[in-house]
């Protein structure tokens, strides 16, 4: 994104989404979008609101109910020249697509020597905070982050949100794209107008610090600077590290940030076994392990699935409490 | 079994109008087939069935609006699908339901107070009765029908006559593991129902979308298994196919597949909002066809029913039901440890050390 004054508009993280699709549709008649209710109904949380009446049902369509069948389907269609960004209902649905996604997605290029490559984005709201029925809240990144091949890209703010999915339609390479259900209405702010991209594969500086990196993605930013904001209440500066995308990972902010600070926490809303925050806890002990003045902390879900309990629910999402709470632990280690 | 029409319909039309569907009790009153009837007392209890899961679907929505009871998918309209098909079966016997089911689990006999814990996100509605074979409500589409099947192979294998009833819609029969499912089932001769409720929506995508075949049933072809397609809102109908569906099976002759075609009235859940994606005109008729004014009428014109015996139905379903809420209101909510529970059958350490870790933040 440039600095130059563009004018920018207020918007929502699910509007802003919608003006990044619309803006693919427009400058790329080979992006189609389809899904499961993203036609007439506009998606259910209305990402795609409007898209159908402008661009026409053949480039925003609705797939009969089988996500094998829609991210097979694009798969062709990438293949054979289109872009196709595919909407999975929630992420916690991508489950019967994962054979294509482990078998073919992220394979095509390197099984044909880059004869064929698959151009495609997959977008699924993931992610709690919002009292949705069981399996609706399920974070399955780091599955997808473990699939070689596949780019996984996961906004935390309305104007990011809009930037990394235009770039994601234009990456040559399939994407997933997984946005925080908790934001979608509740990020708001100051957007720019018009096409613009912001760059896979650079994490964010949210807040800046010198006693602690706070590393995190998605829905977990919002409770991370709340927590940092609490911190330095007390004398503690937090820097918050905003990855965006998983896949490929900004290594270097992340560590650099490490070594200034010489202490990591590591949050995310996934359980906590085998997620992505291990991933970069590893990365941070093999890269920075010399400049650490505590142990790495991660912040995460449990290892059990996400509680469809309401009264309990928010027992098992990191909130900025629990946060916090691990930055005092490793400020005071 | 009385077969319906099979002739071929051209693809890419409308559903062929409801008159052309097996069916028993029209919606003006025309019987057909009396001689397959179920007797008089199974009528009965068919149309009690249906007054006491519509009270709760009508109740469950007043709750919701007032903040007790989480989000729920209503199923009115579509009482004669789900009561003819549960009520076909016996305790021993599977059940497979849907989140659209409710009440055909409460036909099956899931206790009320039970089934509103559910839908209120408490464990409680987790905790199946160990004397019933009725698995919780499926969220995510289509997953069960394997299960069914294996359920049914077990069944036959272990040499019992019990079968097993799993539902789907009209959208879930585009996934995979609808197809895999009839498919195996055929092939092993398993003794399973398969009942397609096409209510003519997947959230606001219409069949016609969702699909180009209009006869549902005889996807069963390219599977080697028999399809009935009956009228969805004619319980009688639901209920004779189903319970012959259950005696092929029992008898070892295999599976069936069976499409009751019906409507959904309401919208998809309460958070939905079917005019983003229908018109009135689309829903015209359907109120005509309602199962339950359809079969009281008959039962009232037959002297089965008396216009005193059906207050009093009415008294003793609102009383059974006030009774199961006052029962689900007593149950504790959960404590925040109990989110690790029954993930394993020994918790791991990892698990252990989570817990402390939870108790420890209370
Ligand atoms: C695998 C999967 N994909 C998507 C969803 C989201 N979803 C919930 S209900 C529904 C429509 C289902 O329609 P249908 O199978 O016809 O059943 P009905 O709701 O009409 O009873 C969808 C797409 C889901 N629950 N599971």
């Amino acid at each position: 994104m440039t600095a130059t004054a563009t004018p920018t508009r207020t918007m929502t993280m699910v509007a802003a989404i919608n003006d990044a699709l619309a803006l693919a549709l427009e400058g790329d008649p080979t992006v189609h979008i389809f899904g499961e209710d993203v036609g007439v109904m506009g998606g259910v949380f209305r990402a795609t609101d409007g898209l159908q009446a402008r661009f026409g049902a053949e480039r925003v369509f609705d797939t009969p109910l089988a996500e094998a069948g829609i991210v097979g389907l694009g798969i062709g269609m990438g293949l054979a020249g289109l872009k196709p960004v595919a909407e999975i209902q929630f992420a916690g649905f991508l489950y019967p697509a994962l054979d294509q996604v482990l078998s073919h997605l992220g394979r095509y290029r390197h099984r044909t020597r880059s004869r064929f490559h698959l151009p495609m984005v997959v977008r699924a709201p993931y992610g709690g905070g919002v009292h949705t029925p069981e399996q609706h809240a399920d974070s399955p990144e780091a599955i997808l982050a473990h699939v070689p091949g596949v780019k996984v890209v996961i906004p935390s703010t309305p104007a990011d949100a809009k930037g990394l999915l235009l770039s994601a339609i234009a990456d040559p390479d399939p994407v997933f794209f997984f946005e925080a259900i908790k934001l979608y209405r509740s990020a708001k702010e100051a957007v720019p107008e018009g096409h613009y991209t912001t760059p896979l594969g650079q994490a964010r500086l949210v807040t800046t610090g010198d006693d602690v990196t706070v590393i995190c993605y998605g829905g977990m930013v919002e409770v991370c600077t709340r927590a940092a904001e609490a911190a330095r209440a007390h004398g503690i500066g937090v820097e918050v590290v905003d990855l965006r995308t998983l896949v490929p990972m900004d290594t270097e902010t992340v560590l650099a940030s490490v070594r200034k600070t010489g202490r990591a926490v590591v949050v995310s809303e996934a359980p906590r076994t085998n997620g992505f925050h291990s991933e970069v806890s590893a990365t941070i002990a093999e890269e920075a392990i010399e400049f650490l003045r505590a142990p790495i902390v991660r912040v995460t879900g449990f290892d059990a699935p996400y509680p469809p309990f309401t009264s309990v629910e928010d027992v098992y999402r990191p909130n900025p409490v629990r946060v916090a709470r691990a930055i005092r632990e490793v400020v005071r280690y | 079994m009385t077969q319906p029409d099979l002739s071929p319909i051209p693809p890419g039309t409308e559903p062929p109008p409801q008159d052309d569907l097996f069916q028993f009790l029209a919606p003006d009153g025309t019987t057909h087939h009396p001689e397959l009837w179920p007797d008089r007392e199974t009528q009965l209890s068919l149309y009690r069935h249906m007054r006491r899961i519509r009270h709760f679907d009508e109740r469950a929505w007043v709750l919701y609006r007032t903040g007790r009871l989480g989000v729920f998918p209503p199923y009115g309209g579509m009482e004669a699908s789900q009561v003819g098909t549960a009520a076909a079966l016996t305790n021993e016997d599977w059940l497979f339901p849907t989140y659209r089911d409710t009440g055909a689990a409460l036909t099956y006999g899931l206790p009320v107070a039970r089934t509103l814990a559910y839908w209120r996100t408490s464990p409680h509605g987790w905790a199946m009765p160990g004397n019933l074979k009725v698995l919780p409500f499926y969220i995510p589409i289509a997953t069960q029908y394997p299960h069914a099947v294996g359920a049914a192979l077990a069944e036959s294998r272990k040499g019992t006559q019990n079968v097993a009833l799993a539902y789907i819609g009209d959208g879930g029969s585009s996934e995979g593991d609808f197809h895999e499912a009839l498919n195996f089932a055929g092939a092993l001769d398993a003794p399973c129902v398969f009942i397609l409720q096409n209510n003519g929506w997947a959230i606001s995508v219409p069949t016609r979308t969702q699909t180009r075949a209009v006869n549902l049933a005889r996807r069963a072809d390219g599977y080697g298994i028999p399809g009935v397609r009956v009228d969805g809102n004619d319980v009688l109908a639901t209920y004779h196919v189903t319970a012959e569906a259950v005696r092929r099976a029992r008898e070892g002759d295999g599976p069936t597949l069976i499409e009751t075609v019906t409507y959904r009235i309401k919208p998809h859940t309460l958070a939905d909002d079917p005019a983003r994606y229908r018109t009135d005109a689309d829903n015209l008729g359907w109120a005509e066809k309602d199962p339950v004014t359809r079969l009281r009428a008959h039962l009232l014109a037959d002297g089965l029913l008396t216009g005193d015996a059906d207050a009093a139905l009415t008294r003793e379903i609102e009383a059974e039901f006030e009774a199961a809420l006052a029962e689900a209101d007593a149950y504790p909510d959960p404590t925040p440890a109990e989110i690790l529970d029954h993930v394993f059958a020994e918790p791991t350490p990892q698990l252990l050390r989570q817990r402390a870790q939870i108790e420890a933040e209370e």
